[in-house]
Protein backbone atom coordinates (compact mmCIF):
# COMPACT_ATOMS: atom_id res chain seq x y z
CA UNK A 1 0.00 0.00 0.00
CA UNK A 2 1.20 3.43 -0.95
CA UNK A 3 1.94 6.22 1.35
CA UNK A 4 -0.99 8.03 0.55
CA UNK A 5 -3.31 5.50 0.61
CA UNK A 6 -2.88 4.46 4.02
CA UNK A 7 -6.17 4.40 6.29
CA UNK A 8 -6.80 6.68 8.83
CA UNK A 9 -6.45 4.69 12.40
CA UNK A 10 -8.16 7.37 13.93
CA UNK A 11 -11.74 8.14 12.02
CA UNK A 12 -13.22 11.08 11.43
CA UNK A 13 -16.26 12.66 13.05
CA UNK A 14 -14.72 12.45 16.37
CA UNK A 15 -16.14 15.09 19.10
CA UNK A 16 -12.99 16.88 19.75
CA UNK A 17 -13.20 20.60 19.38
CA UNK A 18 -12.49 22.65 16.36
CA UNK A 19 -8.94 23.48 16.54
CA UNK A 20 -7.89 20.63 19.00
CA UNK A 21 -4.18 19.55 19.52
CA UNK A 22 -5.04 16.27 20.79
CA UNK A 23 -6.50 15.01 17.03
CA UNK A 24 -3.33 16.04 15.95
CA UNK A 25 -1.60 14.33 17.68
CA UNK A 26 -3.63 11.08 18.18
CA UNK A 27 -4.00 10.93 14.07
CA UNK A 28 0.24 11.22 13.99
CA UNK A 29 0.77 8.57 16.73
CA UNK A 30 -1.47 6.38 15.38
CA UNK A 31 -0.59 6.17 11.65
CA UNK A 32 2.94 5.78 12.88
CA UNK A 33 1.72 2.65 15.12
CA UNK A 34 -0.01 1.29 12.85
CA UNK A 35 -3.26 -1.11 12.45
CA UNK A 36 -1.18 -4.29 14.36
CA UNK A 37 -1.54 -2.20 17.63
CA UNK A 38 -3.94 -2.51 20.71
CA UNK A 39 -5.06 0.74 23.15
CA UNK A 40 -5.71 1.46 26.01
CA UNK A 41 -6.99 4.71 27.30
CA UNK A 42 -7.90 6.25 30.40
CA UNK A 43 -10.96 8.25 30.88
CA UNK A 44 -10.29 12.19 30.17
CA UNK A 45 -10.78 14.03 26.66
CA UNK A 46 -9.59 11.47 24.28
CA UNK A 47 -12.03 8.94 26.06
CA UNK A 48 -15.13 11.05 26.18
CA UNK A 49 -14.52 12.29 23.02
CA UNK A 50 -13.55 9.51 20.22
CA UNK A 51 -15.76 7.07 21.71
CA UNK A 52 -19.32 8.38 21.91
CA UNK A 53 -21.55 5.54 22.26
CA UNK A 54 -22.81 3.35 20.36
CA UNK A 55 -19.64 4.67 17.83
CA UNK A 56 -16.14 5.04 17.89
CA UNK A 57 -13.63 6.96 16.44
CA UNK A 58 -11.16 4.09 16.37
CA UNK A 59 -9.76 1.68 13.35
CA UNK A 60 -7.59 -0.75 16.26
CA UNK A 61 -8.79 -2.97 19.09
CA UNK A 62 -9.10 -0.70 22.17
CA UNK A 63 -10.55 -0.60 26.29
CA UNK A 64 -11.41 1.98 27.94
CA UNK A 65 -9.93 1.74 31.72
CA UNK A 66 -10.77 3.89 34.45
CA UNK A 67 -9.04 6.90 35.17
CA UNK A 68 -6.53 5.66 36.89
CA UNK A 69 -5.07 2.23 35.48
CA UNK A 70 -4.86 2.94 31.84
CA UNK A 71 -0.79 1.38 31.90
CA UNK A 72 -1.86 -1.44 34.00
CA UNK A 73 -4.71 -2.69 31.71
CA UNK A 74 -2.16 -2.59 28.88
CA UNK A 75 0.65 -4.33 31.31
CA UNK A 76 -2.13 -7.23 31.41
CA UNK A 77 -2.73 -7.25 27.88
CA UNK A 78 0.91 -7.75 27.34
CA UNK A 79 1.62 -10.21 29.62
CA UNK A 80 -1.47 -12.33 28.42
CA UNK A 81 0.25 -11.85 24.68
CA UNK A 82 3.03 -13.10 26.47
CA UNK A 83 1.14 -16.13 27.91
CA UNK A 84 -0.15 -16.87 24.40
CA UNK A 85 3.20 -16.81 22.95
CA UNK A 86 2.95 -13.80 21.03
CA UNK A 87 5.36 -11.45 22.76
CA UNK A 88 6.62 -8.57 20.73
CA UNK A 89 4.15 -9.12 17.86
CA UNK A 90 1.63 -6.36 18.24
CA UNK A 91 1.98 -2.53 19.44
CA UNK A 92 0.88 -2.29 22.64
CA UNK A 93 -0.08 1.60 23.61
CA UNK A 94 -1.49 2.89 26.46
CA UNK A 95 -2.63 6.82 26.28
CA UNK A 96 -3.86 8.95 29.18
CA UNK A 97 -4.38 13.00 29.34
CA UNK A 98 -2.29 14.45 31.95
CA UNK A 99 -4.48 14.20 34.45
CA UNK A 100 -4.16 10.34 33.97
CA UNK A 101 -0.57 10.25 34.09
CA UNK A 102 0.62 12.92 35.80
CA UNK A 103 -1.93 12.98 39.01
CA UNK A 104 -4.53 10.03 39.23
CA UNK A 105 -2.59 7.62 36.83
CA UNK A 106 0.95 7.67 38.18
CA UNK A 107 0.78 4.88 40.59
CA UNK A 108 -0.28 2.30 37.97
CA UNK A 109 2.08 4.20 35.44
CA UNK A 110 5.42 3.72 38.18
CA UNK A 111 4.31 0.12 38.46
CA UNK A 112 4.22 -0.79 34.63
CA UNK A 113 7.88 0.75 34.57
CA UNK A 114 9.30 -1.01 37.62
CA UNK A 115 7.42 -4.37 36.28
CA UNK A 116 9.24 -4.03 32.88
CA UNK A 117 6.25 -4.35 30.70
CA UNK A 118 6.68 -3.65 26.58
CA UNK A 119 4.12 -1.15 26.83
CA UNK A 120 4.36 2.65 25.32
CA UNK A 121 2.71 5.04 27.76
CA UNK A 122 1.11 8.65 25.61
CA UNK A 123 0.44 11.14 28.06
CA UNK A 124 -1.09 13.74 25.85
CA UNK A 125 -0.41 16.81 27.92
CA UNK A 126 -3.23 20.12 27.54
CA UNK A 127 -1.78 21.32 31.43
CA UNK A 128 -5.23 20.45 32.68
CA UNK A 129 -8.59 18.61 33.64
CA UNK A 130 -9.76 19.96 30.21
CA UNK A 131 -12.63 17.27 29.67
CA UNK A 132 -14.52 18.29 33.26
CA UNK A 133 -13.71 22.10 33.20
CA UNK A 134 -10.49 23.07 32.97
CA UNK A 135 -9.12 21.85 36.76
CA UNK A 136 -5.81 22.82 37.70
CA UNK A 137 -3.66 19.65 37.39
CA UNK A 138 0.10 19.13 38.54
CA UNK A 139 1.18 19.53 34.88
CA UNK A 140 -0.85 23.16 35.25
CA UNK A 141 2.26 26.17 34.55
CA UNK A 142 2.76 28.68 36.62
CA UNK A 143 0.50 31.74 36.90
CA UNK A 144 -2.32 29.77 34.52
CA UNK A 145 -5.48 30.58 35.07
CA UNK A 146 -7.55 27.69 35.37
CA UNK A 147 -11.53 27.14 37.17
CA UNK A 148 -9.74 25.89 40.53
CA UNK A 149 -7.12 28.11 40.52
CA UNK A 150 -8.88 31.14 39.37
CA UNK A 151 -6.96 34.94 38.80
CA UNK A 152 -7.81 37.03 41.16
CA UNK A 153 -7.40 39.94 43.52
CA UNK A 154 -4.86 38.03 45.98
CA UNK A 155 -4.19 35.52 43.24
CA UNK A 156 -2.11 34.90 40.02
CA UNK A 157 -3.62 31.70 39.00
CA UNK A 158 -1.54 27.96 39.58
CA UNK A 159 0.86 29.09 41.91
CA UNK A 160 3.19 25.89 41.41
CA UNK A 161 5.26 25.09 38.54
CA UNK A 162 4.98 22.44 36.63
CA UNK A 163 6.06 18.37 36.65
CA UNK A 164 8.66 16.72 35.30
CA UNK A 165 6.83 13.95 34.35
CA UNK A 166 9.00 12.78 31.55
CA UNK A 167 12.08 13.12 33.77
CA UNK A 168 10.62 11.17 36.49
CA UNK A 169 9.40 8.32 34.24
CA UNK A 170 13.06 8.32 32.67
CA UNK A 171 14.48 8.08 36.67
CA UNK A 172 12.46 4.16 36.68
CA UNK A 173 15.54 3.70 34.25
CA UNK A 174 13.08 2.61 31.42
CA UNK A 175 14.41 1.96 27.51
CA UNK A 176 13.20 5.26 26.41
CA UNK A 177 11.14 8.32 27.41
CA UNK A 178 10.75 12.09 25.08
CA UNK A 179 9.05 14.82 25.09
CA UNK A 180 7.53 15.48 21.80
CA UNK A 181 5.25 18.71 20.77
CA UNK A 182 2.79 18.47 18.03
CA UNK A 183 4.31 21.37 16.17
CA UNK A 184 6.71 19.43 15.34
CA UNK A 185 5.90 16.33 13.69
CA UNK A 186 8.46 14.50 12.18
CA UNK A 187 10.24 14.64 15.48
CA UNK A 188 6.59 13.55 16.90
CA UNK A 189 6.65 10.56 14.24
CA UNK A 190 10.52 10.08 15.25
CA UNK A 191 9.82 9.37 18.45
CA UNK A 192 6.77 7.00 18.33
CA UNK A 193 9.18 4.75 16.15
CA UNK A 194 11.85 4.81 18.71
CA UNK A 195 9.60 3.96 21.61
CA UNK A 196 7.86 1.70 20.09
CA UNK A 197 11.07 -0.39 19.32
CA UNK A 198 12.13 0.10 22.50
CA UNK A 199 12.83 -3.55 24.76
CA UNK A 200 10.54 -2.93 27.57
CA UNK A 201 8.47 0.34 28.78
CA UNK A 202 8.55 3.65 26.90
CA UNK A 203 6.88 6.79 27.62
CA UNK A 204 6.29 10.01 25.46
CA UNK A 205 5.55 12.94 26.68
CA UNK A 206 3.12 15.01 23.92
CA UNK A 207 2.45 18.72 24.48
CA UNK A 208 -0.78 19.63 22.67
CA UNK A 209 -2.47 22.84 23.23
CA UNK A 210 -6.09 23.04 23.92
CA UNK A 211 -8.28 26.17 22.14
CA UNK A 212 -11.10 25.95 25.02
CA UNK A 213 -8.94 25.82 28.03
CA UNK A 214 -6.24 27.90 27.29
CA UNK A 215 -8.68 30.67 25.89
CA UNK A 216 -7.10 30.76 22.29
CA UNK A 217 -8.33 31.06 18.82
CA UNK A 218 -9.08 27.84 17.52
CA UNK A 219 -6.23 28.38 14.58
CA UNK A 220 -3.52 29.18 16.79
CA UNK A 221 -3.42 25.56 17.88
CA UNK A 222 -0.20 25.06 15.82
CA UNK A 223 1.08 28.12 16.08
CA UNK A 224 1.29 28.23 19.91
CA UNK A 225 2.28 24.20 19.99
CA UNK A 226 5.64 26.01 18.00
CA UNK A 227 6.27 29.04 20.44
CA UNK A 228 6.24 27.03 23.44
CA UNK A 229 9.35 25.18 22.04
CA UNK A 230 10.69 28.10 19.98
CA UNK A 231 10.68 30.18 23.90
CA UNK A 232 12.16 27.07 25.67
CA UNK A 233 8.85 26.77 28.02
CA UNK A 234 8.53 23.25 26.84
CA UNK A 235 11.85 21.38 25.94
CA UNK A 236 11.78 18.84 22.84
CA UNK A 237 14.38 15.52 24.28
CA UNK A 238 14.74 11.86 24.65
CA UNK A 239 16.32 9.86 26.68
CA UNK A 240 17.53 5.99 26.46
CA UNK A 241 17.99 3.85 29.62
CA UNK A 242 17.31 5.91 31.81
CA UNK A 243 20.21 8.28 30.69
CA UNK A 244 18.38 11.33 32.24
CA UNK A 245 21.80 13.47 33.25
CA UNK A 246 22.98 13.21 29.64
CA UNK A 247 20.00 13.21 27.62
CA UNK A 248 19.34 14.44 24.07
CA UNK A 249 17.89 17.70 22.94
CA UNK A 250 16.54 17.46 19.69
CA UNK A 251 15.76 20.68 18.73
CA UNK A 252 17.50 23.49 19.69
CA UNK A 253 15.76 27.24 18.44
CA UNK A 254 18.58 29.25 17.01
CA UNK A 255 17.22 31.90 19.22
CA UNK A 256 15.23 31.68 22.09
CA UNK A 257 11.79 33.81 21.38
CA UNK A 258 10.96 36.16 24.68
CA UNK A 259 8.13 33.85 26.39
CA UNK A 260 5.99 36.65 26.64
CA UNK A 261 5.22 35.93 22.77
CA UNK A 262 3.73 32.59 24.04
CA UNK A 263 1.52 33.85 27.30
CA UNK A 264 0.12 37.11 25.58
CA UNK A 265 -1.80 34.69 22.84
CA UNK A 266 -3.63 32.79 25.69
CA UNK A 267 -6.15 33.87 27.82
CA UNK A 268 -5.95 32.26 30.79
CA UNK A 269 -2.31 34.02 30.97
CA UNK A 270 -3.83 37.59 30.08
CA UNK A 271 -3.66 38.95 33.93
CA UNK A 272 0.00 38.41 34.39
CA UNK A 273 1.66 41.77 35.07
CA UNK A 274 5.28 42.26 33.99
CA UNK A 275 6.89 41.22 37.06
CA UNK A 276 5.36 37.99 36.99
CA UNK A 277 6.64 37.86 33.21
CA UNK A 278 9.88 38.19 33.90
CA UNK A 279 9.74 36.50 36.47
CA UNK A 280 8.39 33.20 34.19
CA UNK A 281 11.29 34.07 31.90
CA UNK A 282 14.19 33.79 34.49
CA UNK A 283 12.79 30.35 35.68
CA UNK A 284 12.45 29.36 31.49
CA UNK A 285 16.49 30.57 31.21
CA UNK A 286 17.32 28.71 33.89
CA UNK A 287 15.41 25.54 32.45
CA UNK A 288 17.09 26.39 29.45
CA UNK A 289 20.51 26.49 30.89
CA UNK A 290 20.03 23.11 32.49
CA UNK A 291 18.91 21.68 28.79
CA UNK A 292 22.50 23.23 27.31
CA UNK A 293 21.22 25.68 25.35
CA UNK B 1 -27.65 7.37 14.78
CA UNK B 2 -28.29 3.48 14.01
CA UNK B 3 -30.40 1.99 17.02
CA UNK B 4 -27.60 -0.41 18.65
CA UNK B 5 -28.80 -2.94 21.35
CA UNK B 6 -26.58 -2.26 24.28
CA UNK B 7 -24.09 -5.51 25.13
CA UNK B 8 -22.39 -6.49 28.30
CA UNK B 9 -19.54 -3.95 29.14
CA UNK B 10 -20.51 -1.73 26.27
CA UNK B 11 -18.26 -3.44 23.77
CA UNK B 12 -18.35 -1.60 20.23
CA UNK B 13 -17.71 -4.27 17.42
CA UNK B 14 -17.50 -1.12 14.93
CA UNK B 15 -14.35 0.58 14.23
CA UNK B 16 -14.37 3.79 12.48
CA UNK B 17 -18.21 4.19 13.19
CA UNK B 18 -17.81 8.08 14.20
CA UNK B 19 -17.82 8.40 10.39
CA UNK B 20 -21.41 8.35 11.10
CA UNK B 21 -21.84 11.23 12.85
CA UNK B 22 -21.11 14.58 10.20
CA UNK B 23 -18.92 17.57 12.19
CA UNK B 24 -19.47 19.53 9.27
CA UNK B 25 -22.48 21.20 10.96
CA UNK B 26 -20.19 22.79 13.65
CA UNK B 27 -18.70 25.01 10.69
CA UNK B 28 -18.81 28.51 10.89
CA UNK B 29 -15.55 29.80 8.38
CA UNK B 30 -15.21 26.85 5.34
CA UNK B 31 -11.73 26.25 3.39
CA UNK B 32 -11.34 26.62 -0.15
CA UNK B 33 -8.25 26.06 -1.44
CA UNK B 34 -6.54 27.29 -4.29
CA UNK B 35 -4.91 24.43 -6.60
CA UNK B 36 -3.00 26.64 -8.50
CA UNK B 37 -0.80 28.21 -5.54
CA UNK B 38 -0.55 24.42 -3.41
CA UNK B 39 2.60 22.86 -3.81
CA UNK B 40 1.25 19.96 -1.99
CA UNK B 41 3.57 20.26 0.82
CA UNK B 42 1.05 18.43 2.98
CA UNK B 43 1.68 20.22 6.19
CA UNK B 44 -2.13 20.76 6.39
CA UNK B 45 -2.51 17.27 6.34
CA UNK B 46 -0.86 16.71 8.90
CA UNK B 47 -2.13 19.10 11.17
CA UNK B 48 -5.63 18.57 10.47
CA UNK B 49 -7.01 17.46 13.80
CA UNK B 50 -10.13 16.05 12.24
CA UNK B 51 -8.72 14.02 9.38
CA UNK B 52 -10.99 16.39 6.87
CA UNK B 53 -8.28 17.29 4.26
CA UNK B 54 -7.67 14.50 1.36
CA UNK B 55 -4.49 14.30 -0.77
CA UNK B 56 -5.69 14.33 -4.73
CA UNK B 57 -3.34 13.89 -7.30
CA UNK B 58 -1.81 17.47 -6.92
CA UNK B 59 -3.33 19.30 -4.71
CA UNK B 60 -5.37 18.64 -1.91
CA UNK B 61 -9.33 18.26 -0.97
CA UNK B 62 -10.91 19.44 1.93
CA UNK B 63 -14.00 16.68 3.00
CA UNK B 64 -16.58 19.29 4.25
CA UNK B 65 -18.61 16.60 5.84
CA UNK B 66 -16.20 16.42 9.17
CA UNK B 67 -13.99 19.84 8.76
CA UNK B 68 -14.79 21.66 11.76
CA UNK B 69 -13.41 25.57 10.15
CA UNK B 70 -10.86 25.32 12.90
CA UNK B 71 -8.18 27.00 10.46
CA UNK B 72 -5.81 25.59 11.51
CA UNK B 73 -4.96 24.80 8.00
CA UNK B 74 -5.24 28.25 6.75
CA UNK B 75 -2.73 29.30 9.15
CA UNK B 76 0.24 26.83 8.65
CA UNK B 77 -0.67 27.12 4.68
CA UNK B 78 3.30 27.99 4.08
CA UNK B 79 2.24 29.93 0.66
CA UNK B 80 -1.15 31.21 1.12
CA UNK B 81 -3.18 28.48 -0.55
CA UNK B 82 -6.16 28.39 1.85
CA UNK B 83 -8.35 30.92 2.97
CA UNK B 84 -11.54 30.85 5.33
CA UNK B 85 -14.70 31.87 4.24
CA UNK B 86 -17.71 32.80 6.03
CA UNK B 87 -19.85 29.49 5.90
CA UNK B 88 -23.30 30.15 4.07
CA UNK B 89 -26.11 28.38 4.88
Amino acid sequence: MSEDEKKELLASGHRMCAGCGEGTAMRTILNEAGPNSIATVATGCLEVTTTAFPQTAWEIPLIHAAFENAASVAAGIESALKQMDKKGETNILSFAGDGGTFDIGFQALSGMFERKHNVTHICLDNEAYMNTGIQRCSSTPYGASTTTSPKGKYSIGEDRPKKPIARIASAHDIPYAATACIGYINDLKKKVNKALEADGPAFLHVFAPCPTGWRHGSSDTIELAKLAVETGVFVLWEAEDGNICDLNVTYKPKERKPVEEYLKKQRRFAHLTEEHIEKIQKEVDEKCEEYGF
Amino acid sequence: MSKVKITIAGINKKPGSSKEYKTGGWRTMKPEVDVEKCIRCLQCFDYCPDGAIKKTEDAIEFDLDYCKGCGICERECPVEAIVMKVEEK
